[in-house]
């Protein structure tokens, strides 16, 4: 059931391809800088030759004063060990790159988005449209020349705050009528939603209507006589209890057979990524609260760790502990509520999530009374925490995780992994095999089901991951069922790293150096990445030395295990939508950023 | 056999079902022996009805009943006036700017002024604005305050009839006593004020080892 990766040496950067890979020489960059018409043949060398099959992140940069846009791509190998950053340099006025999706189809979506929010167009890519923003939309919103509608300054503080003091609505100050401009040949009044017409029009076709295919190859209903079915699309979402948000999947229906499905996301879109870089390092820890707000405490580790690579620091010994406990107390809240959720989607009703949320609730407790708030934890500082567990709160933990929260997952296994109605809804369907899950990027569980030992707490150990005895759960079979499975055993897992941290967990300091407003972050780029509970959370930075991050991009797991729905949903039901979108485990808070 | 899995199931929610009960009739048989009366309305109830030890029913029948919030518990920020001996408040708040300038959505306006008389300015701000409406409970402006002026309170409960400007509060309606936020968080307040006479022993040994070298 487990096994442990083995880690590879990686190739230097020099030996990739001499003469068209160029190392990046900027003060603290790395990686290799490719032609963009020698990409592709690159990438494709990555993949066959050099074992780095995962795709983990595609995102762009604009270099507004150097009339320069540069692509950045980070490849992983799954077998473990550092992973590798190659970028392209594209002109700003018209930035095409080749898509990388006939090597790794996981760049499907993450194009897309950099499409929408940069620009930059990806050549040979299937289904190019915008992703998060609206279709009307003009412009591209994270080019450094794009101001949004409430513009004040470049970078926070505003100087009217403080020591002007001009108070003011800002509703008042932009009434909204004024506040939208149009593109010249754009009328709202008779404006149709083309993309919807083009999305449609992206979906596969019946090939065959009335023929022979998808689950049911015999539809004569033993009397002989074929049903005549036609090709219908429909569309589930945005609003439905089902889709766990704002959320809309547009299928292309065979009878009831799933012929091809498109996701269509962005309702909830507030441009995370474009505040973030409005803000200064620190202000952005309260957001990243906002992103998967099951997992608060996960994404404040995975920002603090991408700042701290940064500014080349680390947090004290006792800090460390708490930011394992911590995480791993989150990955048991966010498993127990997707666990209730994937049954309140088979059709449990409210039962087994009501018992999984009292659990919850007590993890809760002990994260109010640690940072201040149940959901909203904003508890990790560059270099540490904001402040230390106050008295009593380390044994309510011990008491939890030793005694009440192994016996209620012992209890919700015995409560539902034998239910012959989970099992039949949830065996075999939502099949995603090996190699499509690496190929289409997916991360977390939903990687770990298909049967990839792939952990970022074991491939490449953050914080100090590398001291704890625990197994990396694999499940062979890829469907809805092993998904489920493996979450229930992964948060018997963090229980044993619990037991392991609130043994261990030294006296001492929380924070490095003194707590500071404004820190000072070098010029340079990281990737900082965490184990999330739904998978690999990256945030990719990067510092010009100022006060705001020049970039601030998140690699959010629920967004890109996303591009493999449409891979699990074709030839099964509709009703099988509902319940392999509840084994994905998305939250919109962090799918639409 | 088909269905015993739902049948093992359903044990469990068998289970969860008689747990309240049980729990009921352990309430019901310490009330009559002289407890402090029933598994509802009482803090001491609310305890173990949320504690680790909890079972059967959860939840809370609020607003009659209220969870206790832990002294960490961060709400709408509120600015601290000491009252000196004669009765008159003094604010902590020395307008620095750090809060407004550490608040991640903005939402701190600070009016700063100058005495007219000597022209000098003056350290207690005129105005201090907060917008509730965008403020995100982060905390930060607390956190980093160095003169412990601006605090994130307890009062949960902001609900108003009026949208607009009415949440825009001003320094009347931000300040509160330094005893409230000595009740609500005594445990800082305590660990603060330690600093504080400290520091103030510090300054004056200083001073007097000045006095004595002059």
């Amino acid at each position: 059931m487990t096994e442990t990766p083995v880690t590879t040496a990686a190739p230097s950067p020099e030996t990739l391809m001499p003469g068209v890979a160029v190392p990046d020489t900027r003060a603290g960059y790395s990686g290799v800088i490719v032609p963009a018409d020698r990409l592709l043949d690159f990438a494709r060398a990555l993949r066959d030759q050099h074992g780095y099959d995962y795709l983990s992140s595609v995102t762009g940069v604009d270099y507004f004063p150097e009339n320069n846009l540069e692509v950045v791509y980070h490849v992983y190998s799954t077998s473990g060990g550092p992973g590798l950053v190659f970028k392209t340099q594209l002109p700003r006025a018209d930035p095409v790159a080749p898509s990388l999706f006939s090597i790794y189809p996981g760049v499907e979506f993450q194009e897309r988005e950099a499409w929408d929010l940069l620009g930059i167009r990806f050549a040979g890519h299937p289904d190019l449209r915008r992703i998060l923003m609206w279709e009307g939309f003009a412009g591209h919103p994270l080019r450094k020349d794009w101001h949004e509608a409430y513009f004040e300054e470049e970078g926070k503080p505003f100087k009217n705050r403080w020591p002007e003091g001009n108070v003011y609505r800002i509703e008042d100050k932009v009434p909204f009528e004024d506040n939208l401009t149009y593109p010249p040949d754009f009328d709202p009044e008779s404006w149709t939603p083309e993309t919807d017409a083009a999305l449609y029009a992206g979906l596969a076709k019946v090939e065959n209507p009335g023929g022979h295919r998808g689950a049911s190859p015999d539809r004569s209903g033993g009397d002989g006589h074929a049903i005549d079915t036609d090709q219908l699309v429909i569309n589930l979402g945005p609003q439905h209890p089902s889709t766990h948000g704002v959320f809309r999947v547009v299928l292309s229906l065979d009878g009831e057979t799933i012929v091809d499905l498109k996701p269509v996301m962005g309702y909830l879109h507030r441009n995370h990524e474009k505040i973030g870089e409005r803000n200064t390092f620190l202000m952005n820890m309260p957001f990243t609260d906002r992103l998967d707000y099951f997992c608060s405490m996960g994404n404040n580790f995975g920002y603090a760790l991408a700042v701290e690579k940064l500014m080349n620091i680390k947090p004290p010994e006792r800090a460390e502990y708490i930011r394992v406990i911590m995480a791993e107390l989150t990955r048991i809240v966010n498993h127990l509520a997707t666990i209730g959720f994937l049954l309140n989607d088979l059709g449990a009703f409210f039962t087994p999530i009501i018992y999984a949320f009292g659990e919850r609730e007590l993890i809760l407790d002990v994260f109010e009374a640690v940072s201040g708030s149940r959901m909203m934890c904003n508890y990790f500082r560059f270099g540490g925490l904001a402040r230390d567990l106050p008295p009593g709160v380390l044994d309510t933990i011990r008491e939890l995780v030793t005694d009440r929260l192994p016996r209620r997952i012992d209890e919700i296994d015995a409560y539902l992994t034998n239910n012959e109605i989970v099992r039949t809804r949830s065996i075999g369907v939502g099949v995603l095999t090996r190699d499509r899950a690496i190929a289409l990027s997916a991360a977390g569980p939903v990687l770990r089901a298909s049967g990839v030992a792939y952990d970022v707490r074991r491939a490449e150990p953050y914080g100090i991951y590398e001291r704890f005895d625990f197994d990396v759960v694999t499940r062979t079979g890829g469907d809805i069922y092993d998904r489920y499975l493996l979450r229930l055993e992964e948060m018997r897992q963090s229980l044993r790293i619990l037991q392991q941290a609130v043994r261990d967990i030294p006296e001492g300091p929380i924070q490095t150096g003194k707590a500071q407003y404004q820190v000072r972050v070098p010029a340079g780029e990281s990737y900082g990445r965490v184990e999330n509970p739904k998978g690999e959370l990256g945030f990719y930075i990067i510092s010009t030395g100022k006060p705001n991050p020049w970039r601030y991009h998140v690699r959010a797991p629920s967004f890109i295990n996303l591009t493999a729905l449409g891979e699990m949903c074709r030839g099964t039901k509709v009703a099988d939508v509902v319940a392999t979108l509840g084994s994905i485990d998305i939250v919109l808070g962090e799918v639409d950023r | 056999m088909y269905g015993l899995g739902i049948v093992r199931g359903l044990g469990v929610t068998l289970k969860h079902f008689l747990a309240t009960y049980v729990d009921d009739l352990r309430w019901f048989f310490e009330r009559i022996s002289g407890g402090s009366g029933g598994r509802y309305y009482n803090p001491e109830a609310l305890k173990a009805r949320q504690g680790t030890k909890a079972r059967g029913v959860f939840t809370v029948q609020y607003p009659e009943e209220k969870l206790p919030v832990p002294e960490e518990f961060r709400f709408v920020p509120f600015l601290i006036y000491d009252t000196d001996a004669a009765g008159v408040q003094h604010d902590r708040c020395t307008s620095c700017g750090i809060c407004a300038k550490v608040c991640p959505p903005q939402c701190i306006w600070i009016v700063r002024s100058n005495d007219p008389a000597s022209g000098r300015p003056i350290p207690e701000p005129t105005e201090f604005f907060i917008d509730i409406d965008i403020c995100m409970n982060c905390g930060l402006c607390a956190e980093y305050c160095p003169f412990d002026a601006i605090k994130m309170d307890h009062d949960y409960e902001l609900a108003s009839f009026d949208r607009m400007n009415h949440h825009i509060f001003n320094k009347e309606r931000l300040s509160k006593p330094a005893s409230y936020y000595a009740s609500i968080r005594p445990r800082n307040n305590a660990a603060e004020e330690a600093a504080r006479a400290a520091k103030e022993a510090a300054k004056e040994a200083a001073r007097e080892a000045k006095a004595e070298s002059a």
